[in-house]
């Protein structure tokens, strides 16, 4: 006869609401976690995208996710040329705020060449870009669909296709436009300015600059020789993908990563409290009842395994709840939650160890209590 | 009446609290013998030391001086782990409280089986030997119900039959009809006293219930822990 299921049925009710509390604050654990995931993810989805293996940016800098990096882009034919390199590609990128649909979209806007590295690896829907000028690729996440036209600096865009966890750091969702597009974005003035600088006699012409130069390697082309081999021209520096997501992530993420980490952190330790005094609470409800069933011989295991069963089908039901929840909401944040069954997996490794550990406290009242309390009347 | 074994044997039992000034003797040289079939009340003002030699002979208390024999093993003589005397009181003891003390989360029956759950039985063994007694106890009929479900009656014979379920040969009894009327109160006492009978147990009961008073075979008084009469 398994006592700790009889009396859960018995108090189904409450038992239930119970879990559904905890499992409230199990969806808050876990919405932490894929806030957690999602920011690191987030982050490295726009190092990722072009699928690099080394990337060229100007000397002295961390370019160009941890700080500004501008080199000529002739670059990179230097870079293609050089033995080992299968092929490369200039990209740039920048941040501007457009109009579209009434609402004000922050974009995260990448250029690049079609035909060379620095495009999204896949279309998820549409088609690639197929002119040099006017048209865009967009995030899902932007709210933009094929067909729809956004304004960007003084020229209008057609969205042609669409690509998918595509953003920076921050969460801008991307746009993808062609170098052409992006350099004339990033240095085009208005006309009314621009007729101030013919007018001072400048001419306007300066040359193209990138904020680094990607290149993908020919099979067993040693990286740390080409990288090493690009530090050799004074202007430029160079990072293998490695490199650039580790630079990316302690430099950029770190300390909101570490906010989210200790946040995570004090929930787990509300978790366990909770817990800890969910159990204490139905044990003391329950102590003529330990009392009436030591009188009569059951032997400590049987006092034990009631409480930290019930200890143990809380955790998991709130933790299922949980689960449950935030797989149901989790579309619906601002930012990109990411869960893998690794971290359910390791949730419910903790949340079973601090069940076990919060049921001690409900087992130590149990095991004081006297038999002779039943005979109390 | 004649006298069958000797179930309960007491011998010189002293209790005492606390030294020096704090000391309380709750218990001071008691000598009590119970024989199987009999059927005996503790009787005394509060405070007199009723419950504690209940708990004493319940094995939940350990007396500071004094014997103590149930159904013949010499029990708080240093040998006994505090498993052992839990397993004795499975074995050989019988407990029905002044509020029945059912658990809310079980059946009647379950009430019942759980005490032979914990002395190893096989479940179904274990049911059948709940439903045979619920129904000498004339509340088969409510094996389902839980006890909130249950008038006073039917849940006093409910925790009746859970200290009975073991065969025990001691049965203590906490002011077992103190929650009935005085027609119960008879009825349950008529049930005692056969199951006594049929049993061979003995049952020692602490009671302030003059009306059943002539129901026992002896009646025990109890003053600042001592027998003062018999």
């Amino acid at each position: 006869m398994n006592l700790a299921i009889k009396d859960i049925r018995h108090g189904l009710f409450r038992f239930v609401l119970t879990c559904f509390g905890l499992g409230l604050l199990m969806t808050v654990v876990l919405a932490m976690i894929g806030i957690y995931n999602g920011l690191v993810a987030d982050a490295l989805a726009v190092v990722k995208a072009p699928a690099a293996d080394i990337w060229v940016v100007e000397a002295g800098t961390q370019g160009p996710f941890a700080e500004a990096s501008s080199i000529p882009a002739d670059t990179r034919d230097a870079v293609a040329r050089m033995p080992g390199v299968a092929e490369a590609g200039a990209i740039t990128y920048q941040t501007i705020e457009a109009a579209h649909a009434g609402q004000t979209l922050r974009l995260y806007v990448i250029g690049f060449e079609p035909g060379r590295p620095g495009g999204p690896q896949r279309i998820a829907e549409g088609r690639g870009l197929g002119t040099s000028h006017f048209e865009l690729l967009a995030d899902r996440k932007t709210g933009l669909v094929p067909g729809d036209t956004i304004r960007l600096g003084r020229n209008r865009f057609r969205v042609v296709g669409l690509a998918e966890d595509a953003m920076n750091s921050g969460g801008d969702p991307a746009v993808y436009v062609t170098l052409a597009d992006a350099l004339s974005l990033q240095t085009a003035l208005d006309p009314a300015a621009a007729r101030v600088q013919v007018a001072r006699g400048d001419q306007g012409i300066r040359p193209a600059t990138v904020a680094a130069v990607i290149a993908r390697l020919e099979p067993g082309a040693d990286v740390a020789l080409l990288t090493a081999t690009v530090r050799q021209w004074k202007h430029l520096a160079a990072l293998s993908q490695i490199e650039q997501e580790d630079l990316l992530l302690a430099s950029v993420v770190d300390r909101a990563r570490r906010q989210i980490g200790l946040f995570l952190g004090i929930l787990l330790s509300v978790s366990a409290v909770v817990i800890a005094l969910i159990i204490y609470t139905m044990t003391m409800e329950k102590l003529k009842q330990i009392a009436t069933l030591k009188l009569i011989g059951a032997p400590d295991r049987t006092i034990v395994a009631l409480i930290v069963q019930q200890a143990m089908i809380l955790g998991v039901s709130g933790l299922g709840i949980g689960l449950a929840l935030i797989l149901l909401v989790k579309d619906n944040f601002p930012r990109r939650v990411v869960l893998e069954p690794f971290n359910a997996l390791v949730l419910t490794g903790i949340i079973l160890v601090v069940c076990l550990i919060a049921s001690g406290l409900g087992v130590r009242a149990a095991l004081k209590v006297d038999p002779a309390t039943a005979l109390g009347g | 009446m004649t006298l069958g074994d000797i179930l309960v044997n007491v011998q010189g039992v002293a209790k005492h609290y606390g030294e020096g000034e704090t000391r309380v003797d709750a218990l001071r040289s008691i000598d009590l013998r119970v024989h199987a079939g009999e059927v005996i009340a503790l009787l005394g003002p509060s405070g007199s030391g009723k419950t504690t030699l209940l708990n004493v002979i319940g094995c939940i208390l350990a007396p500071t001086s004094g014997r103590v024999e149930l159904d013949g093993d010499a029990v708080f003589d240093g040998k006994w782990l505090r498993s052992d005397l839990r397993r004795l009181r499975l074995d050989k003891i019988g407990f029905i409280f002044q509020a029945h003390n059912l658990l809310p989360f079980l059946t009647a029956e379950e009430n019942v089986s759980v005490v032979l759950d914990l002395a190893g039985w096989p479940s179904e063994k274990g049911r059948a030997r709940a439903r045979e007694l619920l129904d000498y106890l004339e509340v088969g009929h409510r094996a389902k119900a839980k006890p909130a479900l249950l008038s006073g009656g039917e849940a006093q014979r409910v925790a009746i039959a859970r200290a009975l379920a073991n065969r025990p040969r001691i049965i203590l009894a906490d002011e077992p009809t103190a929650a009935l009327d005085s027609g119960r109160a008879q009825l349950v006492m008529d049930l005692l006293r056969k199951l006594a009978t049929e049993q061979e147990a003995c049952i020692i009961a602490v009671t302030h219930d003059e009306k059943i008073f002539d129901r026992f075979d002896r009646l025990i008084h109890l003053r600042d822990g001592r027998l003062v009469d018999t």
